[in-house]
Parts: structure tokens; C-alpha cells; sequence
């Protein structure tokens, strides 16, 4: 059974005019599947406002479908009872990082999913160190969360989140506030936890680079999902992307261009070593 | 020039005072403001002084920083030792036109000053050492036995600490509002009070529609890690008093006990 | 109009323990017409240097030269070369308080004593040049999409008629489609109304594709200054400092590498598609 199964899953919010009055409903998220199986590295792509967000936030139990359902590990999301057992099993990163640090010490910050757990002392400890280790940031655990760069902030969130032991972790736009350099840090301690860990990463980003390593990618606008399948498939499809407001890595643009002009270039190229032993083959 | 403020800022530094329990240092801290209102004489000021010296001293927080929290009571030190001077009746040094300023006055007003300057340092002294979190567990801690009286202890020391960890945060998004607003030709310094008043809402708009968001954010963020509430969380450092804590008490009972022979004998 | 930047210092905390060089011997002109990028890492100082130029610090060292006057100069008035030199800090928008798009437009030449009419045209052209419909000036500003309310932020900069713009990240948090918007709304700027455009930000790609010149900042230094072309022509030293050079322009690179004798000064997917296409003879 896969982890993470939505099933025409429909979000709709009040809309409300200038006087508060109902004024109808909005549909944020309109009839999507989605399957996600243990192990993935799924990325969801998506223009502002395309409902991404909302998507995430059904899959811990922060928000409800109206209609269709969601189901993590078995458990449908709406079952008040296994609501904690949910967010323990799909831990979340946000955007911005400051405003999800609750701890005054990096290590406090930490802790503080475990212990809401209410999980015994020496086994927060152990958890605490284990996950600082993991994102490479054990060495900074005595210090304030505000002397920490962007990147190094949103990894200390990734840690507050593997601390719980989570199946899976969704970042919701995680490094859509951070510099070049904080978002290849974080975009490498994701892969870790992929390829090492096994946990399964939900990504959503509109930034085409850091959707190329992943096993999946699922294409939303306006509340549907518009395109999926492996990177190369979605990227080899240009100019619908542009259509749905988002783009596709320079690389493949390039490879995109000499194919348009004649040149024996497969679709779907993502990486500059992709492209440069086409080329010299040809 | 908001970053000054460093009222409830901790100092990471390595000391027995970090090290101590936050109760200790909470109970401690009440007692020394206790204190500092409890004798009249100037020889209570000396132990207080003696005490409060040896405090700043093994406390390893560079003595600047103490007195940083004055800055932004100046006003207010001034403002009291003032109208203490002016309004205390008693016998007169000097007198022009409607003013006297008496010996009693005087007295007063440097009992004034002291006191104040002692029980922010004193204060300081507690917030430069214990982090925020550490702080509010120990309030959480000692406060428990209000719960019986329906008082939400645990939510009122989780408010408490998202306060302190927010405030560095909101202050420097304050600066950058006010940096934006003023690249936009905004005028904050001049104009009288309500056009400088009016002046405040391109600051203030933005400033609540940000904490808003942030609020909004983090309570996504908490939820999402599991939080209930008070009810079946554990900590990872639980308190616990060790010897060292023990000790302090003990100190705590010496320096009141010497207060209250100086009261008797002075 | 000319800014001279001349050996400009910029000290935090002089004499404490604290002492940070935010900006160390700077010295640059800027003459009218311009399209500049300005880039480095984050704490490299362009920031900082960006509230120079708008008078918003003042230098500890050497000086700023705006037509030739001191701006730190006794009885300088700022406020009016806030109008002549704009800036627009990261995430504008999170600086919009008025009721309605317009009025909030309308705040920045208010300030500078305009009457009334001259600022409801200024607003109104401001709004225009920035691609917003007359049927959102009467909008919150707070209920427009992301992208909108980014560039009613520009506008209320840009209504101050500035003959200089300074764009802090004018794209970031911005999908693709809306990152094109800002640039194209920068592009127009400069092009019709013949705006001086000094445009921060961390994407070479965007860079390459949008201004003339880049100035480097490193540790509080300028270390590079020069057409984009040269400036991407040095690779390694771009590297060493956290900072990268356009995407194709290292496909060039590889290739060349790799013994296929093209170009690697171009830094454009165009030009670089025609290169490439020139040596595989099509």
C-alpha cells in the first residue's frame, strides 16, 4: 500500500466580500489523485497560488478535504483519533524559517517536536544529536537559531522534524527565502535523507533545478494537476510548462533549442553532463 | 538604535549562574528586589552592592551589557529622582521661586536612583543568563500549584517564550520597515505630535499585518509538530536541583540574613 | 545625473568588540542610462551599500557624490534624493498599509510636498508603467496575488519619478512567469523611460539575460566591475567566492573541455544555442 494516497480530493474555501458576507466558495485544490509510495522523492511543481500549498497541507491534518479523502499510512486524515499519529509520520518544513523556530537554542528548537510526543528525557537527547548530525548542524546546537544563516536555519527546521522519526517529510517551498548557497545546502541535506535515511521527501518548489533529482514530479495549476511523471518527462514538455507559469532549467532550454534546430538531442535533458556527452557524441 | 534594548536578552556564556536552576535564580531575584526596598541606610546598599558585584563577576556577561538595560530607563530614573527631590517635605537646602529641594528630598532621590539601578541590573543579571526557554520552565515549574486555581500556567510560560524569542525578530523587521517607509520619503522626526503620531501607521500597519503572518506560521509549524498543549509533554532537560543549586540557596539565606542585621543595627 | 561612489567605508559598532566591515574602500560610478547588476553572497555588503546610495546609512569612511554634491554633507536633503534615487528593499509589499492600491502608491510623492494632482499622476503613471488595471486601484492591496502586490510596491517607489531605481531581489518568493514580469517591468523602465536600473540579485541567468554591467561585492568589497560578458569570463574567482556564472556559459566551458572548439564568453541561451549550432556546421 503506498504512503500517501489523496482520491479526488476536493478543498474549497469561503470566499468573502468587503463586508464579510459570504460570497461564495473558492475551489483551492479540484479533484486531484495523488499516490505516493514509501521511498520517494516526490516533487510538486507549481506557479503561486496554483493550490500546492493547500495540497501539503492535507497531509498531515492541517487542513481537510471537503470532499474525497487523503489517506497517510492507512489512516484516513480525518480520523480525530490518529490525527497525532498522522503529523508523527509527515513532518512539515515551511518557508520561512524564522517563523517556525520555537526554541531559543538550536537543540531546544529540536526537541520540541519529541517532546510534544512526550517522549522519556535520554531518548529526546539521542534524538536530538542524531538529527542535528544528519543535516550537518550537531556542531551549532548551543546557538541562538537568529546567528544562523538562512540555510543553516532551515535545516535545524528539517532536524526539528526528523527528531519526531517521521515516514515522511514535506517542505513546502523550503528554500523559496534563501540565497544560492542555502538552497544547495538544503536541497543536499533533502537527498541525504532520501538516498540515505530512505524517508520519503515531498518537495514543493517552483524552482525547476531542485525538481531534476527527483523520482517524480507532479505539475499543478489552478487547483488541478496538470502534468506528471519522471523529470524528463515533464521537462521535455517546454512549452506547456510555460503555459502553466513555470519554466524549465536553463540546461534543458539550451538542449531544447539546438533539438528545435536540428540537432540530434534527446528530450527531457537535465544536467550540464547530460547535455555535454550528447553533444560530444554527435 | 532599537536593537539596544536588551531587556530579557540572554548572553550564551559558561558560568554558574547559567548553570544554575531558573528557580533558584527566579526565587533569588525576588528576594534581592525584596531587598532592595527593605532597608533605608546606605550600609544596606553596601551589602547589596557586595552582592550584586560578586553576582556580575562570577556571572561571565561583560559588565556593558548589564548597564545597556538602564539606557532605556533613563527617562524614567531622571523623572523619579526628580519629583522625589522636588516634592519630599522636610528641611530645606535650597529654595527659588515656587521650587525646595530638601536634605530629605535629596536622600530620597538617591535612594530612588539606587534602587531602581540595582533592581534592573539585578534583574539583568537573571534574563543575561538564563535563556528564555530555560526561564519560562522555571516560572512553568514553580507556578504549578496556580493550576488548582484554573490558571493556565503552562500556556501563559509557552505565550512568555514565544514573546522572548519573537521580540529580536519583530524589532528587526521594525527596522526594515522603517528603513522601507523612509525610502519611500517618509518623515519620522519632525512635525509635531499627531503628524508624528500619524507618521507611526506606515510603520505600525505593515509591523501587525507581519506579526500576523508569523503568528499564523508558527502555529502551523507548532501543530504540525505535535503540539497539544502542557498535557503528556516531557522535557529534555527536566529541572532538577543539584548540589549547586542547594549552595545557592544557602547564599541566598546568608545575604538575607545579613540584610536583615544591617536593618536592625543601622 | 551621475552617482560617484567614492572609497566608501561602512563600519557597525566601531571600537567594540563587535566591529564589522560591512563595506571597505568601495569606489564606482554610475552614469545616466545604466542597467547594472549588483551581486555577492548574502552579507557580502551589497545590501548595505544599496541603503547608502538611498541615504539611509551614513558612510564611516569616504563618500557618495550625487551630481557632484556630498549626500552626508551638512543640510543634504535626503528626503529629496529619495525621490531622485529610489530603492526597493526585498519583499516590498510587505511595506503596503493604505486602504486602496492607489493611495498607498500615492504615499511616496505626498511625502515629497507634490500637490495633490501632480501626485494622483504620478500614482497613476507609476501604476501603468508597472502593468496594473485601472479596476485594481481601488483594491486592498492586500487582497492582490503575490505578483500584483509586488509591483504596486515598485510603483509606490517608482511614482517618486526616480532617476535612479534600486531593485533589492525584486524577483524572489516569485514563480517563473512572475519572476519574467518584474524583469520585463525593469526592462521597460530602463528602455522607455530611461530609468537608471541597478538591479541586486542572485540569479547569473536573469542577470545575463537583463543588464550591461555587474559589480561584484565580497566581504565588503568590490572585487569585480565590468560588462557581464567579462565579468562571467572569470569562472573560478566567481566560484571561490560562492557565486556562480550562468548556466550555459558553463555548458560552453564543458564543451570546450571536452575538445569542441566553441566560445565560452556567451551567456545567454540564445547566443549560446547559435554557437553551438555555428560549430556543429547547421
Amino acid at each position: 500500500m503506498n504512503l500517501i494516497s489523496a482520491r479526488k480530493l476536493i478543498f474549497e474555501y469561503v470566499r468573502r466580500d468587503k463586508n464579510g458576507d459570504v460570497d461564495g466558495f473558492s475551489r483551492a485544490i479540484d479533484e486531484v489523485d495523488l499516490e505516493i509510495s514509501r521511498g520517494d522523492f516526490v516533487a510538486i511543481l507549481g506557479p503561486n497560488g496554483s493550490g500546492k500549498s493547500t495540497l501539503a497541507k492535507h497531509l498531515n491534518s492541517l487542513l481537510f478535504p471537503t470532499e474525497g479523502t487523503v489517506f497517510v499510512d492507512g489512516w484516513d486524515t480525518t480520523d480525530a483519533e490518529k490525527i497525532w499519529d498522522i503529523r508523527k509520520s509527515v513532518g512539515m518544513v515551511f518557508q520561512n524559517p524564522e517563523n517556525q523556530m520555537i526554541g531559543t537554542i538550536v537543540e531546544e528548537d529540536v526537541a520540541f517536536g519529541p517532546e510534544n510526543m512526550g517522549i522519556e528525557p535520554e531518548n529526546i537527547k539521542e534524538r536530538v544529536k542524531e538529527s542535528l548530525t544528519m543535516v550537518e548542524m550537531y556542531d551549532h546546537r548551543k546557538t541562538s537559531p537568529s546567528k544562523l544563516s538562512g540555510g543553516q536555519k532551515q535545516r535545524v527546521a528539517i532536524a526539528g522534524v526528523l527528531a519526531m522519526h517521521p515516514k515522511c517529510i514535506v517542505l513546502d517551498e523550503p528554500t523559496a527565502m534563501l540565497d544560492p548557497v542555502g538552497r544547495e545546502e538544503v536541497i543536499r541535506a533533502i537527498r541525504g535523507l532520501n538516498d540515505v535515511e530512505n524517508i520519503t521527501i515531498i518537495l514543493i518548489t517552483h524552482n525547476m533545478e531542485e525538481a531534476v533529482f527527483a523520482d517524480k514530479i507532479y505539475v499543478m495549476n489552478e487547483g488541478h494537476i496538470v502534468m506528471s511523471g519522471t523529470p524528463k518527462e515533464v521537462f521535455s514538455r517546454v512549452d506547456e510548462l510555460r503555459e502553466n507559469r513555470l519554466n524549465v532549467p536553463e540546461v534543458t532550454l539550451l538542449a531544447h533549442e539546438l533539438a528545435k534546430a536540428g540537432l540530434n538531442i534527446p528530450p527531457g535533458i537535465l544536467t550540464r553532463k547530460e547535455l555535454c556527452n550528447c553533444l560530444c557524441r554527435s | 538604535m532599537i536593537r539596544e534594548i536588551t531587556l530579557g536578552q540572554y548572553y550564551p556564556a559558561d558560568s554558574v549562574l547559567h548553570r544554575l536552576d531558573p528557580r533558584v535564580k527566579l526565587f533569588g531575584t525576588l528576594l534581592y528586589v525584596i531587598s532592595l526596598f527593605l532597608f533605608q541606610s546606605f550600609t544596606g546598599y553596601i551589602v547589596a552592592t557586595v552582592f550584586l558585584a560578586s553576582l556580575i563577576a562570577i556571572s561571565h556577561v561583560p559588565v556593558k551589557f548589564m548597564f545597556r538595560g538602564l539606557k532605556a530607563i533613563f527617562i524614567l530614573l531622571i523623572f523619579t529622582a526628580v519629583l522625589n527631590m522636588f516634592l519630599t517635605p522636610g528641611r530645606e537646602l535650597v529654595s527659588f521661586w515656587k521650587i525646595t529641594i530638601t536634605i530629605e528630598g535629596l536622600r530620597f532621590a538617591a535612594f530612588m536612583i539606587l534602587r531602581l539601578t540595582y533592581l534592573i541590573t539585578g534583574s539583568s543579571i537573571m534574563t543575561l543568563t538564563t535563556t528564555p526557554s530555560n526561564l519560562t520552565d522555571g516560572l512553568e515549574k514553580s507556578m504549578r500549584w496556580m493550576n488548582i486555581l484554573k490558571v493556565p500556567v503552562h500556556e501563559i510560560a509557552m505565550m512568555m517564550s514565544i514573546a522572548l524569542t519573537f521580540i529580536p525578530v519583530l524589532l528587526e523587521e521594525t527596522d526594515r520597515i522603517i528603513k522601507a517607509q523612509q525610502a519611500r520619503g517618509a518623515d519620522f522626526e519632525s512635525g509635531n505630535l499627531i503628524h508624528r503620531i500619524r507618521a507611526l501607521v506606515p510603520i505600525l500597519v505593515p509591523l501587525f499585518v507581519s506579526a500576523f503572518r508569523r503568528a499564523n506560521d508558527l502555529a502551523l509549524a507548532m501543530e504540525s509538530r505535535c503540539y497539544r498543549g502542557g498535557e503528556g509533554r516531557t522535557k529534555m532537560r527536566p529541572l532538577r536541583y543539584e548540589r549547586r543549586d542547594i549552595i545557592a540557596y544557602l547564599v541566598l539565606a546568608l545575604y538575607i540574613a545579613c540584610i536583615i542585621t544591617v536593618g536592625i543595627l543601622f | 545625473m551621475s552617482i560617484l561612489v567614492n572609497h566608501l567605508d561602512h563600519i557597525y559598532n566601531p571600537g567594540t568588540v563587535f566591529e564589522v566591515k560591512a563595506l571597505s574602500d568601495v569606489s564606482f560610478s554610475v552614469d545616466e542610462g545604466e542597467y547594472i547588476g549588483l551581486v555577492g553572497h548574502t552579507g557580502s555588503g551589497k545590501s548595505t551599500l544599496a541603503a547608502h546610495l538611498n541615504g539611509l546609512m551614513k558612510p564611516t569612511g569616504g563618500g557618495i557624490y550625487y551630481n557632484g554634491v556630498d549626500i552626508a554633507s551638512e543640510g543634504y536633503n535626503l528626503k529629496e534624493l529619495r525621490g531622485h534615487i529610489g530603492l526597493v528593499f526585498q519583499y516590498p509589499e510587505h511595506q503596503l498599509f493604505e486602504e486602496d492600491v492607489f493611495t498607498d502608491v500615492c504615499f511616496g510623492p505626498k511625502n515629497l510636498g507634490l500637490s495633490r494632482t501632480e501626485v494622483e499622476m504620478r500614482a497613476y503613471d507609476a501604476l501603468k508603467a508597472v502593468g496594473i488595471d485601472d479596476d485594481h486601484f481601488y483594491v486592498s492591496p492586500f487582497d492582490l496575488s503575490g505578483g500584483e502586490k509586488r509591483r504596486v510596491a515598485i510603483a509606490g517607489v517608482l511614482a517618486m519619478k526616480p532617476e535612479v531605481l534600486i531593485l533589492d531581489e525584486p524577483c524572489a518568493g516569485l514563480d517563473p512567469a512572475g519572476r519574467d514580469e518584474i524583469l520585463a517591468v525593469a526592462d521597460e523602465l530602463h528602455d522607455s523611460l530611461g530609468i537608471t536600473i541597478i538591479l541586486i540579485s542572485h540569479s547569473m541567468d536573469d542577470l545575463a539575460r537583463h543588464v550591461k554591467r555587474i559589480l561584484v561585492m565580497n566581504d565588503g568589497k568590490l572585487v569585480m566591475d565590468g560588462t557581464a560578458r567579462e565579468v562571467f569570463s572569470h569562472r573560478e574567482e566567481l566560484e571561490a567566492m560562492g557565486l556562480a556564472v550562468p548556466e550555459v556559459t558553463a555548458v560552453l566551458a564543458d564543451l570546450k573541455k571536452a575538445g569542441i572548439p566553441v566560445r565560452d564568453d556567451l551567456i545567454t541561451v540564445e547566443e549560446a544555442a547559435k554557437e553551438i549550432l555555428r560549430v556543429f556546421g547547421r
